[in-house]
């Protein structure tokens, strides 16, 4: 077994499933909890007047969710074993809260969801499932919580487990493991449960204690540099965390402003070392001077980065102020930071249903998939290959607050020849309709142009050549055009999301 | 259930992943903003601190200065040791004090057997800060310490009045860090958020790093009020009745000297002092006679710009 490190786990549930007794619990009963904590939420609980120890209360810190009852931010808690040290990011299940989970598995190795064994698979726990798809989550462990509750009953917990397993399964997560527990109780969290003989599987913190956090195959050295140290005129060190790969004394390194160099020396933890490896701080001194400079990435000639100054990208919207297309945002990569707009939405993704739907627009909470166009390149790598390095947040230039949580899926090549041509719809509505329809679909990224119904044919071919959809109005539709008639009054809605069906 | 002791830093790879995640968050601070400053308050925490800030930029030296509120309470061997220490990293020492914002009348001493300077040195703080112009304050807490702390972001946003704004903090994803901000505004920067008491204590162990004296086991005037230990001293205003009597004792948190709590305690060296940490059954801030005023106690003072 590899050396006791840290286990992040993100817990994710919906409100009352028992995200809160848990943790207290595997807290309790890992003797993490100190005898004036335990004092402390004995009497809150007397005060609320509930007969037993309430663990929840262990975690609800803030003093809002400890009036309203429920948990609204991310927490931090922790716990260590004899095997390992546990981080867990306590979020909460509402929808409203999409982006806190978003949030606290972005760190996360593990994701434990959990349902309530009388409620069974609800759409919340397929979100969570879902985000910690898309976070690049490779291990789920699915807690079905309130065993007590369903007399610890074998027949309910297969049925659970297998309607889940089938929505899994479309995720491409690859192992998930079931767990029948009660957290009041204790049943299988620390302890193995009397109540439940027919279970052989681990107990949850067994489960956490083994699991094998998902390694990454991803080797190529990447070095984003964070800051540059000049204690005197004859020594420049550029120092940065190794997201993957390895660095040696000698190496040839790239950086992304394209110049190479050798390395000279290398500081590791403040000591001269000849070697470093992922996850180590660094100092790196170079053999020639090169100009480098916080947010440039250092990696091997060999084994370069993807660069482009258009990427698409699955992000998590996580502010009021909607996403606008065309509006400038600041793009923080790790230490880099560039300009970046949002050139269009290819769509938004239903996190409970996996439907993707065009939209003109993400707001508070949803996910989607854009195109960001950024000032200049970025050096970057698909996500799911390397979160060091294709992970980002965008930041308003105003409020200055993190508006967006993105993940990297590949470059969109601004030299790729435009083969998408435009299309020709020909519609059954008056032409004014049809230019205010035209200013709604600009907004979703379709460029169109209305155009009445006797035009040269070798005009509107000119057009779709160039991407550029072509409405026409009037008179009887085109051979070549695709007819769509629209019924009845007040159809603007019904039409905006038929058209964009079609382009 | 414990981590086995005392083994060497490389064997423990959760310190040496808390120790890198440290030096990361401590070099997104110096590449991200002006005017850094590292809150020195002469415990533990802000000494690993130091030590960490080390690490981070040797083989330069550490790129920010630490800046000391003195309450002018402070134990003696808090300051020999803080002048010590400057002597030996070459670190730039600032101290503000207390007394400074009471003569001027920007503060009002409290009176009466609960005083404290504690609460006082909030608005010492945010004085220096804007004096200086600091635009992150790098802090030694963690997230265990305390419950409104558990939800404490990494760079967690100040206001211009200083003020943390618990339910609208900026989300806080991977290994990115936000800092940007008006002019006015600053940061509180926290790079041991992840790192337990224990945690603490293992690293002091297997780096070897110096602490204050006050740590190990002494024998000590004291007084006892309610189940805390007070040390006694000039500036304690006593309760009738109360007469100091001397204890074996060690401190667990070093701060004001009117408000930090000793225990009875035997450890006289850094190994008894992990096992003792290890069977703790009393967390270490319940020691704090400040943080009994009121269960949210800590939240409120946050929200005012505490440290
Ligand atoms: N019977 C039973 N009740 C439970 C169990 N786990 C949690 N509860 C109760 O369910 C309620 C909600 O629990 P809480 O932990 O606050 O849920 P959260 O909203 O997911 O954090 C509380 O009243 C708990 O006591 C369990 O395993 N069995
Ligand atoms: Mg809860």
């Amino acid at each position: 077994m590899a050396a006791a490190g840290i286990l992040r786990f993100a817990t994710a549930g919906s409100v009352d499933d028992g995200k809160s007794s848990l943790i207290g619990r595997l807290l309790y009963d890992s003797k993490s909890i100190l005898e004036d904590q335990l004092l402390s939420i004995e009497k809150a609980s007397q005060q609320r007047g509930s007969g037993q120890v309430e663990l929840a209360l262990l975690t609800d810190g803030l003093r809002a969710e400890r009036e309203q009852n429920i948990t609204i931010d991310v927490a931090y808690r922790y716990f260590s074993t004899d095997k390992r040290k546990f981080i867990i990011a306590d979020t909460p299940g509402h929808l409203q809260y999409t982006r806190n989970m978003v949030t606290g598995t972005s760190t996360a190795d593990v994701s434990v969801i959990l349902i309530d064994a009388r409620k069974g698979v609800l759409s919340q726990s397929k979100r969570h499932a879902a985000i910690s798809a898309l976070l690049g989550i490779r291990q789920l462990v699915v807690a079905v919580n309130k065993m007590d509750l369903v007399d610890f009953s074998e027949h309910r917990f297969d049925e659970i487990a297998q309607e889940f397993s089938a929505f899994v399964a479309k995720l491409g997560i690859p192992q998930t493991e079931f767990i029948p527990i009660s957290a009041l109780l204790g049943d299988n969290v620390v302890e193995p449960s009397a109540s439940m003989e027919w279970y052989s599987g681990p107990t949850l913190l067994k489960f956490l204690e083994e699991v094998e956090p998902h390694q990454k195959p991803f080797e190529e050295l990447r070095l984003p540099i964070q800051y540059v140290i000049r204690p005197n005129q004859d020594y420049r060190g550029y120092s940065g965390r190794i997201e993957s790969g390895a660095l040696n004394v000698g190496d040839t390194v790239e950086v992304s402003t394209g110049s190479t160099a050798r390395v000279q020396s290398l500081y590791v933890g403040g000591q001269a070392e000849l070697g470093a490896i992922a996850g180590q701080g660094v100092v790196v001194e170079l053999d020639r001077d090169i100009d480098v400079s916080r947010g440039d990435l250092l990696f091997a000639p060999t084994s370069p980065p993807l660069v482009s100054d258009r990427i698409e990208a699955i992000v998590c919207w996580m502010t009021e102020q909607p996403l606008e297309l065309g509006r400038r945002y600041l793009l923080l990569q790790g230490p880099t930071r560039v300009s970046a707009t949002v050139e269009s939405i290819v769509h938004r993704v239903d996190v409970d249903s996996l439907d993707e739907q065009p939209v003109s627009s993400l707001g508070m909470n949803d996910i989607g998939r854009i195109i960001v166009h950024t000032a200049s390149p970025l050096h970057f790598d698909p996500y799911a290959v390397s979160p060091g390095t294709g992970s980002f947040v965008m930041v308003d230039p105003f409020t200055h607050s993190t508006v967006a949580a993105g993940m990297i899926q590949e470059a969109v090549s601004k030299s790729e020849p435009e083969i998408v041509t435009g299309k020709w719809l020909w519609l059954s509505i008056p032409i004014d309709d049809a230019r205010s329809l035209s200013s709604e679909l600009r907004k979703f990224g379709k460029v169109v142009v209305v155009l009445p119904n006797n035009l040269d044919d070798v005009l509107i071919k000119d057009f779709l050549q160039q991407g550029i959809h072509v409405i026409s109005v009037g008179g009887n539709p085109m051979p070549g055009s695709v007819k769509v008639v629209i019924e009845g009054q007040d159809t603007r809605p019904l039409t905006l999301e038929a058209i964009l069906s079609l382009l | 259930m414990g981590i086995s002791l005392l083994q060497p830093v490389q064997k423990h790879e959760h310190l040496r992943q808390l120790e890198s995640e440290a030096i990361y968050t401590l070099r997104e601070v110096a590449g991200q903003f002006e005017r850094p400053a590292l809150l020195f308050s002469g415990g533990k925490d802000s000494i690993v601190l130091v030590h960490l800030a080390q690490k981070a930029f040797a083989p330069g030296g550490i790129p920010f200065p630490l800046l000391h509120i003195d309450t002018g309470h402070n134990f003696e061997e808090t300051i020999e040791f803080r002048d010590e220490l400057v002597r030996r990293t070459g670190a730039t020492l600032l101290v503000r004090y207390v007394q400074d914002s009471i003569d001027s009348g920007r503060v009002r001493e409290e009176t009466g057997p609960y005083s404290s300077r504690n609460g006082l040195q909030t608005v010492t703080l945010l004085d220096a800060l804007s004096e200086l112009k600091t635009d992150a304050a790098i802090g030694g807490a963690r997230r265990d310490e305390e419950k409104a702390r558990s939800k404490e972001r990494v760079f967690s946003h100040r206001d211009v009045f200083g003020q943390w704004d618990p339910k609208n903090q900026r989300p806080e994803l991977w290994n990115i860090y936000n800092g940007s901000k008006n002019p006015g505004e600053h940061f509180r920067v926290f790079p041991l958020s992840n790192w337990t008491e224990l945690d603490i204590w293992q690293y002091i162990v297997s780096e070897g790093i110096p602490i204050p004296s006050l740590y190990f086991s002494h024998v000590r005037k004291v007084i006892q009020r309610s189940d805390v230990l007070l040390a006694d001293s000039e500036f304690l205003a006593k309760l009738p009745g109360e007469v100091p009597e001397l204890r074996r004792i060690r401190f667990r948190t070093v701060g004001d000297s009117t408000c930090t709590g000793a225990i009875e305690s035997n450890a006289s060296s850094l190994e008894d002092i992990l096992s003792e940490v290890i069977s703790a059954r009393v967390t270490e801030r319940s020691g704090r006679a400040d943080d009994r005023r009121s269960d949210a106690a800590m939240e409120d003072r946050k929200r005012q710009g505490y440290f």
